[in-house]
């Protein structure tokens, strides 16, 4: 089972991410540390675009917490299936302050790329769809190719009656870095400011 | 035991106005893990229709949530253990390198008639490992120096970006009663 799914490994991850912002319209966007933020960044700076460089675990919950303070703006987040496994209690938490504008995309290569590819456990059968839907999410599903992106984007853009969480099956290689600025505190006023908040 | 003289408990009387604390200073957002001496303060804010509040399954959540509140303009506050407080440290780095507002109120353990000593070992590092990851911290050995504690560090937190816990001490908590 997981040398077939690992077979399946072949979407291009800095294409699904590019219809993702193609399609996120005012939607704003919190990338996990590593390839989601570099992939994230790779398709064009936006000030409504929070980057993290570290706090691992924390994307998810960034997500949540900027999703109740504003419920008219859908928030998307955008990381990986290593960061995503170091926030796992976040599911539940998620799950049951059940924001109606907050959806997961997990970028599930199996490994952790920026410490040299080391397996991790959603190639050893954890499955974030399926625990998502055990917590409670309103909806979820694994994508492996750009087609099925294609679809997710039109999803992703309809009402949600709760969170949602979709993991795509990308390529477990690592492309070239595009590295987003790295200053926490020009990112954050930066993101106040697009909402309209003064910097501090 | 009952010092007041009414039916209430200790912490019921102080909770109340720490509550009141916390709204004027137009905190909207609340996230935590449970916690005995946190208990009254729990309930009023989410009884409260204009709170928002979490309930977390690790503390360390909580500096997230709080990181997404305020980028969409929101101020919250974290309630925890002091035990908790060890959970927390490289989510830490978060509010941190971000500067992001962050307000903690931290019921403390291990610390004072203690009569568990698990709890120990956190309880006499949380205020040491707070300080190591930048975290400025204030400690409340009275109601009445709580309330003036709390109205400030709030200030410290929202208006001055800063990284403030505020240690709620076991002496004012009073033993747990089993």
């Amino acid at each position: 089972m997981v040398a077939a799914e690992g077979a399946r490994l072949v979407m291009d991850r800095r294409a699904a991410v590019a219809k993702l912002l193609d399609a996120r319209n005012d939607a704003l966007v919190v990338s996990g540390l590593g390839s989601p933020s570099y992939d994230v960044y790779a398709h064009g700076d936006n000030d409504a675009n929070y980057y993290l460089w570290g706090a691992m675990g924390g994307a998810a919950l960034t997500g949540l917490g900027l999703a109740q303070a504003q419920p008219d703006k859908r928030v998307m987040v955008i990381t990986g299936d290593g960061e995503m496994l170091m926030a796992f209690g976040s599911l539940p938490t998620i799950a049951v302050a059940a924001p109606l504008n907050l959806d997961i995309i997990v970028l599930d290569n199996h490994h952790y790329g920026e410490t040299g590819m080391q397996k991790s456990h959603t190639g050893m059968g954890i499955d974030f769809s399926k625990i998502a839907m055990a917590t409670g999410f309103a909806d979820s599903g694994v994508l492996y190719n750009l087609c099925e992106v294609d679809t997710l984007c039109e999803t992703l853009n309809s009402v949600s009656a709760g969170p949602r969480l979709y993991v795509l099956k990308v390529e477990a290689k690592n492309l070239q870095r595009a590295l987003p600025p790295r200053d926490a505190v020009f990112i954050k006023n930066r993101f106040r400011s697009h909402l309209g908040f003064q910097p501090g | 035991m009952n010092l007041s003289g009414s039916s209430k408990k200790p912490s019921e009387h102080w909770s109340q106005d720490l509550y009141t604390v916390l709204r004027n200073a137009d905190i909207r957002h609340m996230s935590y893990v449970p916690d005995a001496g946190h208990t009254a303060l729990i309930r009023l804010l989410s009884d409260d229709s204009e709170v928002i509040t979490n309930v977390l399954t690790t503390e360390e959540e909580g500096v997230a949530i709080a990181t997404g509140a305020w980028l969409g303009g929101v101020r919250s506050v974290l309630l925890t253990q002091s035990s908790g407080v060890g959970n927390c440290v490289n989510m830490l780095s978060l509010v941190v390198q971000s500067r992001t507002p962050l307000l903690m109120l931290v019921t403390m353990r291990g610390e004072w008639n203690e009569f568990n000593p698990w709890q120990v070992p956190m309880g006499q590092a949380t205020q040491t490992v707070l300080e190591a990851i930048g975290v400025i911290v204030y400690r409340a050995d009275t109601a009445e120096d709580l309330l003036d504690i709390a109205d400030q560090a709030a200030t410290m937190a929202f208006d001055s970006d800063g990284q403030v816990a505020v240690l709620i001490s076991q002496r004012l908590l009073g033993k747990k009663k089993w």
